[in-house]
């Protein structure tokens, strides 16, 4: 599978022919090779399974201040020459952008080791062995099994006309399953991802996790909705904080139209937003992380500090935006860290909780209000009443409706961070490693029959 | 909220290209091999799928990217098992590799399949075409046109005062399917779609708010550039500028007990979540559970025929066959004729969407033995499994107006266009924004409101139906990104409605301050 994958060489070699052949004096190349497999399982046998590879060049042409991008995966000197006569013939019909920069000079960039051979051998037989663990763990406690075993082996490269190239190869994998009662009055969740599948938790651990939690969660009665302290997994942190990735931006502020805009004018820069002790940080060497330590364009990713100590220390400021404020620049990441200082797990937080709720993770959050980063969604596939520092009895799921700043605020306790699943749909999204929190007064505006 | 009037006429018929020589031989080619190897069914479909996207600014070109992805998938079944592999190479070595990669593949899985699929009968279409009822392909119209169309609708929206950003978007899909399978069909399809969209953005003078309209009632649908040009975002975009900034200083909603009547680019989504996705048959088997989720309407044995959606006046149609619309196509994904067929009926649940390899396991309850054609894969790569049809509400008998139902109403809330949207994953408890709020006080509008959501429990909230709006009044809705499966595929559907009143429905407030 390894040999499917462009290496650093072959991908300099295609981008450079790729741009001599696109007769253009100013283009860029962004080339993505991927080899992807997957399987899925439900009602305790696989349901659907697939292996695909692909290679995909994208071209971006400028004429005079206007760019057009034309995106093929078909590969040969015909193609590229065509490429650039389309891409190069779009952009002469457009206006020319005030805003288009200069295409970027060599960069020098952090070694990010995401590359590992354990995530190599997810074969098909690999992985339908896996969902059979998981499969007859559950058959064995007379539930019923679904999930996800996902393994993506891929690398990206970008080269531009006056000289630059970066490359980036990654592996990664993520194992999800939800498991139900027969009755289906209780269902119970857990995953995990990682850049190493084997150095991931082991599956029986995975499915053991799910198991427990669909058994304690059968006959969940109904609590009044309301604001209740939480002691939120660190899935459903995930969940919520990620969605701070592309909410801090310097432009958005300076216009008016984020949260992160200040009345009267200006942006919260150096405002306290969050509770003391708070860090949300992207770091693509971090090892917790690992993400591409470059930009789709080739500019350099560092470590960021976004929040330091509740304050917002940084805001992401675009190429053009740079420009026009004349200040550097300040790119968005794939990764988001966030670290309150604390150590251990949710079993360490709940003692310290006299009632409560312990929440599995989030379902269906979408944006409310951008004024003040308002989301709703529910919760899912396991949610806890906690009284008196324990754990008593599994209740419906909530809707809520908070804001993300709101939640950051009222952070009362954390533990240790770590990697988690925090898309939805259990896949292999933005990297993101937080901890487990204990948050007051988180609002809950309905309850849900749904199991 | 002036609906678009769609361009009518159909396209030539002999615009539908017949099966492309090299695609089927290709394909003929995966199937021998796959039958070689050991498959005791096989579909191959190659695909070339093409898109463009032109994003704006103001008065500036954001991005403009053409795309292209060609490739093709091969999909097995073993001893009852599936294999699916694919890859972009289309030569015959590859086609054979392919092949026996998904049979190894299926033979992998036999281990952990407990009851092995059985396929519902299929008639062979062995040498059929189908293409989108278009009368200008988008892709033939230039570049120059489309860009003006947009920075002047920009512009425009720039003359209100108040309005500080304009932005609008083109997309559009071409995607040549290829369809072989070992039971005898060859199938090409060309589906085209097309979206424009726009969003101005107002902003207070002190920077402390700012509130933006979508164009809501502007849905994407399964034409080409006529429907664009239909569209007219620059006659519109005063309208949409004027109400951002109307909504700056709109009445803020007292949450409360309303009659909501939803305007059909509101509704629309609301039947998505709460009928169309809930009406899955895969979700009421589990196939899902691990992400989209279930169904309350589970299991079949109980649900289908007995439980009550809504009063009688309520009649959803599921449909692949309607002119226009995102999810309609001559074959689905696996070889299966489009369908039409009722989902509710005189407010009964009476069906559930299938595929092949789902229809025999209702068949009992419903007399069904076929497939209703649900089976679709996003692109070449991604394994066809059971999506949403078109699934609409159809016009009550009355031929009641928005206007008719507005003044029959005493305290309620007219909401259009689509906000935000958020629902369980059994598809029970939802709560749904919009983008424009109007106040109706004893049968009249009274003025504009802010911060509205709507929550509710989906039986009760069908039930809650009174009027329905009539056939003048019928709208299609839809969305381009509707996302399910792991890994997560993209479809488009489309949902037809009148403006419909639900009564008494909680509404909340969903202002903050921070």
């Amino acid at each position: 599978m390894a040999d499917t994958i462009l290496t650093a060489d072959a991908a300099r070699e295609l981008a450079e022919r790729i741009l001599d052949r696109s007769g253009s004096a100013e283009a860029e190349v962004r080339l993505r090779s991927t080899d992807d497999g997957h399987t899925r399982f439900a009602a305790n046998q696989i349901t659907t399974t697939g292996d695909a590879t692909d290679l995909t060049a994208s071209l971006s042409v400028r004429v005079e201040g206007r760019e057009a991008s034309v995106e093929f995966n078909t590969f040969d000197d015909e193609t590229y020459v065509a490429a650039g006569e389309r891409a190069r013939a779009m952009a002469e019909l457009l206006p020319e952008d005030p805003e288009l920069q200069e295409l970027l000079e060599p960069q020098t960039y952090d070694e990010t080791d995401a590359w590992f051979d354990g995530t190599l051998g997810l074969d098909p037989t690999a992985r339908a062995s896996a969902a059979q663990v998981v499969i007859d763990r559950a058959v064995r406690g007379g539930l019923v099994a679904s999930g996800f075993l996902q393994r993506r082996v891929s690398a990206y490269g970008v080269a531009n006309s006056v000289g630059l190239f970066a490359y980036h190869r990654a592996t990664l994998a993520s194992l999800t399953t939800t498991v139900r009662t027969t009755a289906g009055d209780g269902s119970g969740w857990a995953g995990e991802t990682g850049n190493d599948w084997a150095r991931m938790p082991a599956t029986l651990d995975v499915a053991e996790r799910a198991i427990e939690k669909a058994a304690r969660s059968a006959g969940a009665e109904a609590i009044e909705p309301g604001a209740y302290t939480v002691v939120l997994e660190p899935t459903a942190v995930g969940n919520l904080v990620q969605l701070m990735r592309f909410a801090m931006d310097e432009r958005a502020a300076e216009e008016g139209r984020s949260f992160f805009a200040r009345r009267g004018g200006g942006t919260r820069m150096g405002e306290r937003i969050a509770a003391p002790g708070i860090a949300l940080v992207s770091d693509p060497t971090s090892p917790m992380l690992r993400t591409q330590p470059f930009t789709a364009e080739g500019q350099r990713l560092g470590r960021t500090e976004w929040i330091s100590d509740g304050v917002v220390t940084t805001l992401s400021r675009s190429r053009a935006w740079a420009d026009r404020v004349r200040e550097a620049p300040v790119p968005v990441g794939n990764g988001l860290l966030l670290d309150a200082g604390g150590e251990g797990t949710v079993a360490d937080l709940v003692p310290g909780v006299e009632r409560g709720l312990l929440v599995t993770r989030f379902w269906y959050i979408r944006g409310v209000d951008p004024r003040s980063l308002l989301y709703t969604g529910l919760t899912r596939d396991g949610v806890f009443l906690i009284e008196n520092g324990e754990v008593s009895r599994p209740v419906k799921n909530l809707r809520f409706n908070e804001s993300v700043i709101r939640l950051l605020n009222s952070v009362e306790a954390a533990g240790a961070p770590a990697r988690v699943v925090a898309s939805e749909s259990g896949g292999l999204g933005t990297a993101v490693a937080v901890p487990p929190l204990v948050v007051r007064d988180f609002q809950f505006t309905a309850l849900s029959d749904a199991v | 909220m002036t609906p678009v009037a769609l361009p009518a006429g159909q396209p030539d018929p002999a615009a539908a290209q017949r099966p492309d020589g090299q695609h089927r031989m290709l394909a003929m080619i995966g199937l021998d091999a796959a039958r070689g190897a050991g498959a005791s069914y096989a579909d191959v479909r190659v695909v070339s799928r093409r898109t463009q996207a032109i994003s704006t600014r103001g008065e500036r070109v954001t991005g403009l990217q053409d795309s292209e992805s060609l490739g093709f998938g091969i999909r097995v079944l073993v001893n009852g098992a599936w294999g699916f592999a694919a890859s972009r190479v289309l030569e015959i070595d590859e086609l054979r590799r392919v092949a026996r990669q998904a049979v190894a593949q299926a033979q992998a899985n036999r281990q952990a399949q407990r009851r092995p699929v059985e396929l519902a009968p299929v008639r062979a279409f062995p040498d059929n075409a189908w293409v989108s009822p278009i009368r200008e392909d988008p892709f033939a119209v230039s570049l120059d046109e489309k860009v003006a169309l947009l920075l002047d609708a920009n512009v425009t929206a720039l003359t209100v005062p108040g309005v500080r950003f304009a932005v609008s978007t083109m997309r559009f899909v071409c995607q040549q399917t290829t369809f072989a399978s070992t039971e005898g069909s060859v199938i090409t399809q060309t589906a085209y779609r097309s979206y424009p969209q726009m969003n101005v953005t107002a902003v207070s003078s002190d920077a402390g708010d700012f509130q933006s309209r979508a164009s809501g009632e502007i849905a994407p649908m399964g034409l080409g550039f006529e429907y664009v040009r239909a569209a007219n975002l620059r006659q519109r975009a005063i309208a949409w500028g004027e109400q951002a900034v109307e909504k700056l200083s709109a009445k803020p909603v007292e949450p409360d007990v309303y009659d909501v009547i939803l305007h059909p680019s509101n509704l629309f989504l609301t039947i998505h979540e709460s009928i169309g996705h809930a009406t899955e048959l895969d979700r009421a088997l589990g196939y899902e559970a691990n992400y989209a989720g279930t169904t309350f309407l589970a299991p079949p044995a109980r649900v289908l025929n007995t439980f009550r959606y809504g009063p009688e006046i309520m009649n959803v149609q599921a449909d692949r066959t309607q002119r226009g619309a995102l999810a309609t196509v001559g074959w689905d994904d696996e070889g299966v004729a489009a369908d039409s067929w009722p989902i509710v009926k005189d407010g009964v649940f009476v069906d559930y969407q299938t595929t092949r390899e789902q229809a025999g396991l209702i068949s009992e309850y419903t007399g069904i033995t076929r497939s209703h054609g649900c089976a679709f894969a996003q692109s070449w790569d991604a394994v066809p499994f059971q999506r949403m049809p078109n699934v609409s509400l159809l016009p009550g008998e009355e031929g009641y107006s928005l206007d008719d139902i507005i003044a029959a109403t005493e305290k309620g809330i007219v909401i259009a266009g689509r906000g935000s949207y958020s629902i369980d994953q059994q598809r029970y408890n939802f709560q749904f924004g919009g983008q424009v709020f109007l106040e109706v006080r004893d049968g009249a509008l009274v003025g504009m409101l802010r911060d509205v959501a709507y929550q509710g429990r989906t039986p009760e909230f069908w039930n809650s139906l009174d009027m329905l709006g009539g056939a003048e009044s019928y709208e299609l809705g839809g969305t381009f990104g509707d996302a399910k499966g792991q890994p997560s595929q993209a479809n488009a559907v489309s949902h037809g409605c009148p403006p419909t009143r639900f009564r008494n429905v909680r509404v909340i407030n969903t202002g903050r301050t921070v």
